[in-house]
């Protein structure tokens, strides 16, 4: 417990009774929540408890009294629900094991529960781990009575590609449909038809075979027409107290007493969510949302659950390649080819006419990994060229992250984002981006009041009921500038406790991290950056950055640069580096030596990269499958995905999310194998294992002052987004996409939101455009997708999507956000 | 013997008794402009004092309910005239406003004065398409004549009435459900607490009354609280609208005080069909425990019918004479409850599924000796377990109907259906085959 003894004092207690038990609990609390405080389980099916109460399913009957006026305890004449009735002072209750009234009813309904449920146990995912099939055996009678017809339902209807239901396992209970709309806000599926016919669905006519009438308007369906298009539906399956609800990925392929579990974290994105990790036989078979009340509660995105498969694809590789004279990869001893790429990075790196090399580590990093691919380049390599940002970055950002988020501990928690009675948002999609954190948002729905510095209010935004401040990509710091005397947002954001969040994307506009840390200094508002990643701010802490070294230390500090050599036992090459972009751009121009890539995809990349990893004499790649760069790579070296190695990630508010190996092989994490390649090379990087890294780290604590960056001082860009022949491009990526760790996932894939191009109806009137499709290009490449005229986004502004099925911005454009391209077609 | 008490059917059979005219002729809107011109306290008051208790089966005071309404926060606060008439059996309130749309209009005008509601709704059945053209009509001539509107016969009180037609929901006449109904959303009774009068209609303090209460309003008023309280018996105050329907020989609407017998009301109705023998009948509703013929004397008041095991309910008194089949009887208004399940509780859904197909079963004369046992523990799994009253109320019949004759019920086991179904029909009638049971 966290709470403070003076906050705990102020919370009103009432005291009652349980099964001869007393108990005290808060003012307010519902029964079956007190029952819980003294481990009397109270059989349930609606209630949960991060869900209003429901009251339908009437499992939780209670045999209840409590003081009437006069103080006399009075038994209600009815058994209670105990998961809608609050406690009262004086109150006694007798549940299932001390009523015989209250067992009677709950066996009573457990019997009527049972009578249309198939009990289809042998063949259900469920079974196993099912409360029906736990609570039938402990609160219901041992055989049933019921002799006539069960209800049948066809089966299973496929609410998504991914969430099947069986309707006739349904127990009606309404937690599906009370996450869709209290939770996620997607409601895409409720109740339909009523009495024994009543079932949950996307009120589709093929399913309901409306008899002679039809279903008033259209039910909620997003862009694409897709009914349950829901980055977070796998909750609801989670969730289900029965096997009605079941995904595709998972349906028939397992019993969960065949499964090991493991806790993890998820390495989808930059929240650290806990998961749980099912296997059987070194195979992951589904993931799960693990409770953590102060990151992601009880709920994960479908991207955490789902997208999996990636790191067990035909293409993964447990042993390691080196190119041989044939020009072909072979397989390789682990000696050979650490031996190889030892003889490659010496040769780029030693000699008069060295080009030096440089790392790319990429940013789903641990902080271990992290860790040893900076002190691998400074130490090993000899180099401050190395960027964990192969995304849009800047200077600006750099000096903005040094000198505010690295090494700054744990800053705006969630727990804060829920709290805050305004946040702005910045170059930021909660939902897109931040998946859990969306959700901690719209926990206070109605209580917070949200502000998006956007091109377009999206979905998310307005699930939010967000305010857009309309902004083109590249505005975003006069936008920024602008929150000032009596506007709305400026106004909201001098509440105490108010956030401003700031997103990647904002590194792609000049001076917008500048007027950000300005505004947060005007209004007294908290400044968080939330990356998208899972790696990013564990690059940031281990200095995988070409100026920062770990801590916040500015390379270019000669403290700092000391502080770290001494504590390395080396020295450090003279700074700065170069960063993500200079080192792409100059390895196409064949000027650098050799190449260490990480996990970085080279569709993702915008710039160069293919000619670059061809030009480079020398590539070494460290992955966890064959991917496009092994195809330039002269030694790949396998590395570990998460669930095959302990690790940290340390997520957005700089919490570290450490995990241990779920499945235990012989594949070895990026930081043990730069260790043993650092010793090939006659370096001790110490980084064997994930104690040695914490211990250094810990030993080096965070940036003395004085030994950070300068705050930016940026000037604010212009951007010039009217209507016309060019336009600015806006994009960023969707929960669900095309990214590397979604592949080998069709059931996710199919649950995305269909690529569309935005722009704004008077720029569609400017350019001609009404519906249809449009080509968006640019002087490298064009894309095609459908136009949707979105209302209310800035004007001379196309948005498309970063890498979703047809639209990939850095591949195909290969321009960044910001860029000016043009628009065609479109004509209806 | 108790005579009847024409009220709210004192019209009934004047010309165009819908109309504007005739309800002015009569005296209509007279209460109305003496309750403008009374404290809305004091309106309060004179209804809580005549003991008017709810006409729509609960019985509540309507004084009491009024009175529940938190203090006035100047938000908006709500009337909702409940006009949801869907029982079998209980036919009361459309044929009243079908014939005197007005009165409930005054009485809707007085509440909502006495309450401070500036917007009323009726809600009304959606079947009944001449009711609510009638109700329309008349909330128009109202509007026209200045009933309602803005500063309703200057006294500077503002009133606007809408009249929503539902979806044709029996669950829509629980209040709450009602309530998310009317706020468009899926009909299925509320959570409660917050109650309506804290927290009901958009989520504002609000007031669901019955038509019936409502339009007994204005009588009390204009005549008095003494004239109503020297009707019905001592915790029944009052007259109402007793609903006599089947098996009689001039089956209608009597309007008598509450403690009036049924052998009084037969009498009035010209005794039984065919002078055949009472079986059994609903004193309210198919929803209430039925009673037989020793209960002919049993007054009529929400106290003796209670007494007596059963509810008065809606006043809705279903003559069955002794050619019907009880299990018959009983397992049509099971099917209807199985219908009109919300869906929302696992009681009222899953246990009417059952219920309904033990006694499909039954009538075919394909029960089995752990029927009706099957039948009660069923019916005490739903009673007492189900979210709403709803529930509750689809297993009065099976229960009463078991207690009463529980003989018959065996002959089903034994040997089938022993009556002849074309006997008990008022029409030419051939007896279909019973259907398969399936959902």
């Amino acid at each position: 417990m966290t709470a403070t003894p003076e906050k705990a004092a102020a919370v009103e207690t009432v005291s009652l009774t349980i099964d001869g038990t007393e108990v005290t609990v808060p003012k307010g609390t519902l029964i079956i929540r007190a029952a819980e405080e003294v481990g009397i389980d109270i059989p349930r099916f609606c209630d949960h408890p991060a869900l209003k109460p429901a009251g339908a399913c009437r499992q939780c009957l209670v045999d209840v009294a409590a003081p009437d006026r006069e103080g006399n305890v009075r038994p209600f004449p009815k058994p209670q629900a105990s998961c809608t009735m609050t406690v009262m002072e004086g109150m006694v209750v007798n549940t299932q094991h001390t009523s015989e009234a209250a067992d009677k009813a709950q066996k009573g309904v457990m019997e009527l529960l049972l009578i249309n449920h198939p009990l289809d146990c042998p063949i259900c995912d469920k079974g196993g781990e099912c409360p029906l099939q736990n609570q039938a055996m402990s609160n219901g009678r041992t055989e049933s009575r019921f002799i006539d017809v069960k209800r049948v339902f066809e089966k299973p209807l496929a609410l998504s590609s991914e969430i099947l239901l069986d309707r006739e396992r349904c127990v009606l209970c309404q937690r599906c449909t009370r996450f869709s709309k209290e939770i996620a806000g997607d409601a895409f599926i409720d109740l339909q038809n009523r009495g024994a016919m009543q079932q949950i669905g996307t009120f589709n006519e093929d399913v309901l075979n409306f008899d002679g009438y039809e279903p008033i308007g259209v039910a909620a369906e997003d862009e694409s027409g897709k009914a349950f298009s829901s980055y977070y539906s796998g909750n609801t399956v989670q969730i289900c107290p029965v096997g009605a609800l079941t995904s595709a990925a998972y349906r028939f392929r397992s019993r969960p007493f065949d499964l090991v579990s493991s806790p993890s974290i998820s390495e989808h994105d930059s929240s650290g969510s806990a998961i749980r990790v099912d296997h059987r036989r070194g195979k992951i078979l589904r993931r799960l949302a693990d409770q953590d009340m102060v990151v992601n509660e009880d709920w994960i995105t479908d991207k955490d659950r789902f997208a999996f498969a990636w790191q067990n694809l035909a293409d993964r590789i447990t042993r390691p390649l080196v190119r041989g004279e044939d020009g072909e990869l072979h397989e390789a001893s682990w000696p050979q080819a650490l031996a190889a790429a030892a003889a490659g990075l010496k040769a780029a790196t030693t000699g008069e006419d060295a080009q030096g090399a440089a790392v790319l580590p990429g940013a789903r990093v641990t902080l271990e990994d992290a860790y040893a691919y900076s002190k691998f380049a400074r130490l090993a390599l000899g180099t401050h060229d190395i960027d964990a940002r192969t995304r849009i970055a800047s200077d600006e950002e750099q000096a903005f992250l040094g000198a505010t988020v690295a090494g700054s501990g744990l800053g705006v928690t969630f727990a804060d984002l829920e709290k805050a009675p305004a946040v702005l948002l910045a170059g930021f999609e909660a939902e897109d981006e931040g998946g859990v954190v969306f959700l901690r948002l719209r926990k206070s729905l109605g209580r917070q009041q949200v502000f998006t510095i956007a091109p377009f209010l999206s979905r998310g935004a307005e699930k939010l009921d967000a305010t857009l401040i309309p902004t083109a990509p590249g505005g975003e710091g006069k936008a920024l500038a602008a929150v000032k005397g009596s506007t709305a947002a400026s106004e909201a954001l001098k509440a105490e406790g108010a956030v401003i969040v700031v997103g990647e994307r904002l590194a792609g506009s000049p001076g917008a991290l500048t007027q950000a840390l300005a505004l947060a200094k005007r209004t007294g508002a908290k400044l968080v950056w939330i990356p998208r990643r899972a790696g990013e701010r564990a690059a940031l802490e281990a200095g995988a950055l070409p100026g920062l070294l770990p801590g916040g230390r500015s390379v270019t500090s000669a403290s700092a640069v000391q502080t770290v050599a001494d504590a390395w036992g080396g020295t450090l090459p003279t700074g700065p580096g170069r960063d993500a972009a200079a080192i792409v751009a100059d390895a196409a121009a064949g000027k650098v030596g050799a190449l260490v890539v990480g996990g970085v995809t080279p569709s993702d990349v915008t710039g160069p990269f293919a000619e670059a990893l061809e030009r480079t004499p020398f590539v070494l790649s460290l992955e966890v499958r064959r991917g496009e760069v092994a195809e330039y790579a002269d030694v790949v070296l396998p590395v570990a995905p998460p669930s095959e190695k302990a690790g940290t990630f340390v997520n957005w508010e700089g919490r570290l999310r450490g995990f241990a190996t779920a499945i235990p092989t012989d594949a070895m994490g990026d930081h043990r194998v730069l260790d043993l390649l650092a010793r090939e090379l006659g370096t001790d990087l110490q980084t064997g294992s994930v104690a040695d890294v914490y211990a250094q780290i810990a030993a080096l604590g965070s940036a003395a002052k004085g030994e950070r960056p300068e705050v930016p001082k940026v000037e604010t860009a212009k951007v010039d987004a009217k209507p016309g022949a060019s336009l600015v491009l806006a994009s960023w990526h969707q929960l669900v996409d095309e990214g590397a760790l979604q592949e080998g996932e069709p059931y996710l894939a199919g649950t995305g939101r269909t690529a569309v191009a935005r722009i704004a109806p008077a720029t569609a009137v400017a350019a001609g455009i009404a519906d249809g499709v449009v080509t968006v290009a640019s002087a490298h490449g064009a894309i095609e997708l459908p136009v949707v005229v979105t209302d209310g986004m800035a004007d001379g502004v196309v948005w498309v999507p970063t890498k979703s099925p047809g639209s990939w911005v850095a591949q195909e454009l290969g321009v960044e956000p910001g860029a000016l391209v043009t628009v065609k077609g479109g004509v209806a | 013997m108790t005579d009847l008490t024409p009220v709210l059917s004192a019209t009934w059979d004047a010309k165009e008794s819908w109309t504007l005219d005739t309800y002015t002729d009569h005296g209509g809107y007279g209460a109305l402009k003496k309750a403008l011109g009374m404290a809305p306290g004091d309106l309060i008051q004179a209804v809580k004092d005549s003991g008017l208790r709810g006409r729509g089966g609960a019985g509540f005071p309507t004084g009491m309910k009024w009175g529940f309404l938190p203090p006035d926060d100047g938000g908006p606060r709500y009337l909702v005239v409940n006009a949801d008439e869907s029982e079998p059996g209980t036919c009361k309130d459309i044929p009243f406003m079908l014939s005197a749309p007005h009165n409930l209009i005054e009485g809707v005008a007085i509440t909502s004065f006495a309450i401070g509601c500036n917007h009323a709704f009726i809600y009304l059945r959606g079947e009944v398409t001449h009711v609510y053209r009638r109700l329309l009509q008349a909330v128009r001539e109202a509007y026209e004549a200045g009933h309602l509107g803005k500063d309703i016969h200057g006294s500077g009180f503002d009133l606007d009435v809408t009249v929503h037609a539902g979806a044709g929901a029996y669950i829509c006449g629980e209040e709450t459900a009602l309530l998310d109904s009317l706020e468009g959303r899926r009909g299925q009774p509320r959570l409660k607490p917050p109650f309506p009068a804290v927290a009901g209609l958009y989520a504002r303090p609000t007031v669901v009354n019955n038509v019936e209460s409502v339009s007994s309003v204005p009588a009390i008023i204009e005549r008095g609280v003494e004239w109503f309280t020297a009707m019905g018996t001592e915790r029944s105050k009052g007259m109402g609208l007793f609903s006599l329907s089947g098996h009689v020989e001039r089956p209608g609407q009597y309007e008598a005080p509450l403690g009036i017998t049924l052998r009084e009301l037969l009498d009035m109705a010209g005794g039984m069909r065919g002078g055949k023998k009472l079986k059994f009948w609903t004193p309210g509703g198919s929803s209430t425990p039925i009673f037989t013929d020793e209960h002919l004397d049993t007054p009529l008041d929400y106290e003796s019918v209670g007494a007596a095991g059963s509810m008065l309910g809606t006043r809705a008194l279903q003559i069955f004479d002794e050619t019907t089949c009880v299990v018959r009887a009983v397992t049509r208004w099971t099917e209807f409850y199985k219908h009109e399940s919300c869906g929302k509780c696992t009681p009222c859904r899953e246990g009417t599924y059952w219920l309904t197909q033990i006694l499909k079963r039954l009538e075919a004369g394909r029960g089995t000796g752990a029927d009706i046992q099957q039948l009660l523990d069923t019916c005490d799994s739903i009673l007492g377990r189900s979210f709403c009253a709803l529930g509750d109320g689809a297993t009065s019949s099976i229960s009463s109907a078991i207690k009463y004759f529980r003989e018959e019920f065996d002959a089903h086991v034994e040997g089938g259906c022993p009556f002849d179904h074309a006997a008990s029909a008022l029409f030419a009638y051939e007896p279909k085959a019973i259907e398969e049971a399936h959902a």
